[in-house]
């Protein structure tokens, strides 16, 4: 099977990949030793967002984008509301709205990490098909990401009405601002969070890894006071610092023939990645002291640039955002009004922040009278694809003599190494390796 | 894989968020508990691990939109016993039928470079439109006590108990103040399918209709009582449940 005489081709592939969100496959095609096509191909099918947007009011975007993926609905929130209260003149970057929004965020991460980390990765470093065969021989791991899980969805039905496409959140702030005493029942939950997420840590770091170095662009926004989360400039370890309103001036996206999603890259330079990677390579000294000393005696330095070991560096953001969403209930006190007036005005507006798995940016144009007229959304799939192909691309060159079912399990675990989110990307996942 | 005697249970995913999905997931308590009853036999989202049918109960989420999925539907329906839709787009088109309002062509232009790469049908249709369907669980996303109600239903053989009133009646329940009655706020509480629990009221909103059209609707009543513009009107009741007959119908009254 690992045999192949030069000049004959392998294909190796998957028509349907699982343990992603939405539809995709992937396929591979090597020739003799040489690799000579990889695609991640997208065929969840087109929803057309972007076109049924136009002509919605502006305080629509936040509940409707919502809808675009039901694995992170609070991104497409947050983003939308970030967009258009830059549209209207408006900035919420401190006080007690920001510090609701950075919760629910916290807890759309603990719910959609301990997703990933659990359900969904750690069945490939196990050697399960999934989840539930899995909890049967490690029934204590199992137990433990689902009550982590819980953790996130208790933060986000609380603060938001419910865990999959909450109902609070709107242009300005909130519909309902809870109370400090509604929050206090969260605590003993994400205390127990985050000591499961500090044991995650430990336990992802003694899983075996492939020797694996990739080195693309990484791009994460840069929060001065924090954690990259819910705002800041767009940055990269290649020199780039922009606002969000910059965003289509460097990246372009990219419409080819096998994927109903677009392709995004940096119009200098190409290829980039976003999501936890970037994000804790560029933020390490954001990170708090807690997650911080966890990813120390993980034997992570502050650069991490073995994609396989997303697993613990998503570990890591859970012990970072367990602890902060805790230090938001201790010193929280309720707004006046859980919303600041927004009125709309003839303008452009945008909006990035970042969904668990990578930065989710957001353009609106409105009328006067607050009626979309053009919208554009670039999801982290779009962003990621390019990498997780060449990914692959390397995964493979390096591995050629696996045989294709071996080469196909580790394939699908680069895939998840990014935690693609296929629903989000279309506007993604099914191997196929082809061998020359 | 050795054949089970537990009863089986697939999960099927066509056009939609993955979200009605994840609301299996997100049984947190009963998840291991569920799997010791029954056997997950294809859940994509959540096992690589496939059990071939039939399937006792099959579980589909998101609408129809492309050709090829009009087509995977039949397949789906001949290998299930019992075929239930989970959520308002594989009950209703969900938010991806507003298309059939619009020039799906002028719509593929605009998001894709290269139009001539993607494949999609000019409606978003749901299940029931292609198959018989024997239940249609509403919501965007559903509740998933609901979930967990309709597939003990039916792995003990009787009707689920799933009430078709509206959402007043779980303001009501609640004890929430009518956010209409108290504060004018327009509210499609009176003609919206309940089972969310009214949570939009008790969070100073309005009730924006996700959960579909209930039991004999009354839209042209209440769009008097709201006060809203037609513009607006048209708007509130084509979002998520935009083909559902009654919703249609009362976004159609108010199109000038």
């Amino acid at each position: 099977m690992s045999e192949t005489p030069a000049g004959r081709t392998r294909t190796i592939r998957t028509d349907y990949l699982a343990r992603v969100e939405g539809e995709g496959a992937m396929y591979v095609e090597i020739e003799g030793d040489h690799v000579r096509d990889v695609k991640l191909r997208i065929y969840e099918p087109p929803r057309f967002f972007e076109a049924l947007l136009r002509g919605r009011a502006f305080t629509e975007a936040p509940d409707i984008t919502s809808r675009i993926c039901g694995i992170c609905p609070i991104a497409y929130q947050m983003s939308a509301v970030r967009a258009m209260e830059d549209a209207c003149g408006v900035a919420i970057d401190s006080g007690p709205i920001r510090e609701l929004r950075r919760l629910i965020y916290c807890g759309e991460w603990i719910e959609s990490h301990s997703l990933h980390v659990y359900l969904l990765h750690a069945p490939d470093f196990l050697g399960y098909p999934g989840f539930v065969e899995m909890a049967r021989d490690h029934p204590q791991i199992a137990e433990q990401g689902l009550q982590m899980k819980k953790a996130g969805n208790l933060v986000m039905t609380l603060v938001g009405g419910r865990e999959i496409h909450p109902v609070n959140v709107r242009v300005g702030g909130f519909y309902r601002a809870p109370r400090r005493r509604e929050l206090g029942s969260l605590t003993e939950p994400l205390e127990r969070a985050r000591e499961t997420a500090l044991a995650t840590v430990s336990w992802a770091a003694q899983l075996p890894f492939p020797d694996v170095t990739r080195e693309p662009e990484l791009v994460a926004l840069k929060d001065p006071a924090g954690y990259p989360i819910d705002l800041g400039r767009i940055v990269s370890d290649h020199g780039l610092d922009i606002t969000a309103a910059d965003f289509e001036t460097h990246v372009v996206e990219e419409h080819v023939e096998h994927s109903n999603a677009l392709h995004a890259r940096i119009r200098e330079r190409g290829s980039y990645l976003t999501g936890p990677l970037a994000r804790y390579n560029l933020a390490f000294e954001h990170l708090g002291p807690l997650a911080q000393d966890a990813a120390r005696s993980a034997g992570l330095g502050a650069i991490c640039r073995n994609p396989f070991q997303s697993i613990i560096v998503r570990a890591v953001e859970l012990v970072q955002v367990c602890d902060e969403a805790l230090a938001i209930i201790a010193r929280y006190e309720a707004p006046d009004e859980p919303a600041v007036e927004v009125s709309p005005r003839r303008a452009c507006g945008h909006g990035v922040t970042e969904a668990p798995r990578g930065m989710l940016y957001h353009r609106y144009e409105i009328d006067e009278d607050g009626t979309i007229l053009a919208a554009t959304i670039v999801p982290p799939t779009s962003q990621n694809q390019l990498v997780i192909e060449e990914d692959l691309r390397a995964f493979v060159q390096d591995h050629v003599d696996l045989s294709d079912e071996q080469l196909r399990l580790r394939c699908e675990q680069a895939i998840r190494n990014h935690d693609p989110c296929i629903s989000c990307a279309t506007h993604f996942l099914d191997l196929t390796v082809q061998r020359n | 894989m050795a054949k089970s005697a537990k009863p089986t249970l697939a999960v099927w995913k066509f056009s939609s968020c993955d979200g009605c999905q994840l609301s299996l997931l997100d049984l947190e308590d009963e998840l291991l508990a569920l799997t010791d009853r029954i056997e997950i036999a294809q859940f994509l989202e959540a096992s690589s691990a496939i059990v071939e049918g039939p399937y006792d109960v099959s579980l589909v989420e998101g609408s129809i939109t492309t050709p090829h999925d009009a087509e995977r539907i039949r397949e789906v329906r001949a290998r299930s016993r019992a075929l239930i839709t989970i959520g308002a787009c594989a009950t209703a088109g969900g938010i991806q039928a507003l298309r059939n309002f619009a020039d799906v062509e002028e719509f593929t232009r605009l998001v894709y470079a290269s139009p001539d790469y993607i494949s999609t049908l000019a409606t978003s249709t749901p299940i029931s439109a292609h198959v018989q369907v024997d239940f249609e669980l509403n919501g965007c996303p559903i509740n998933n006590q609901q979930l967990l109600e309709v597939i003990n239903a039916y792995l003990n053989a009787r009707r689920p108990r799933v009430r078709s009133h509206s959402v007043c009646m779980e303001c009501k329940r609640r004890g929430t103040v009518c956010v209409m009655v108290a504060h004018g706020t327009p509210c499609l509480g009176p003609v919206t399918h309940a089972g969310c629990g009214a949570i939009c009221p008790a969070y100073n909103r309005g009730c924006y209709g996700c959960y579909g059209p209930k039991e004999s609707p009354n839209p042209g009543s209440l769009s008097e009582w709201t006060g809203l513009e037609d513009r607006d009107l048209v708007r509130i009741y084509r979002t998520f449940y935009a083909s559902a007959e009654s919703f249609r119908e009362a976004s159609e009254a108010h199109e000038t």
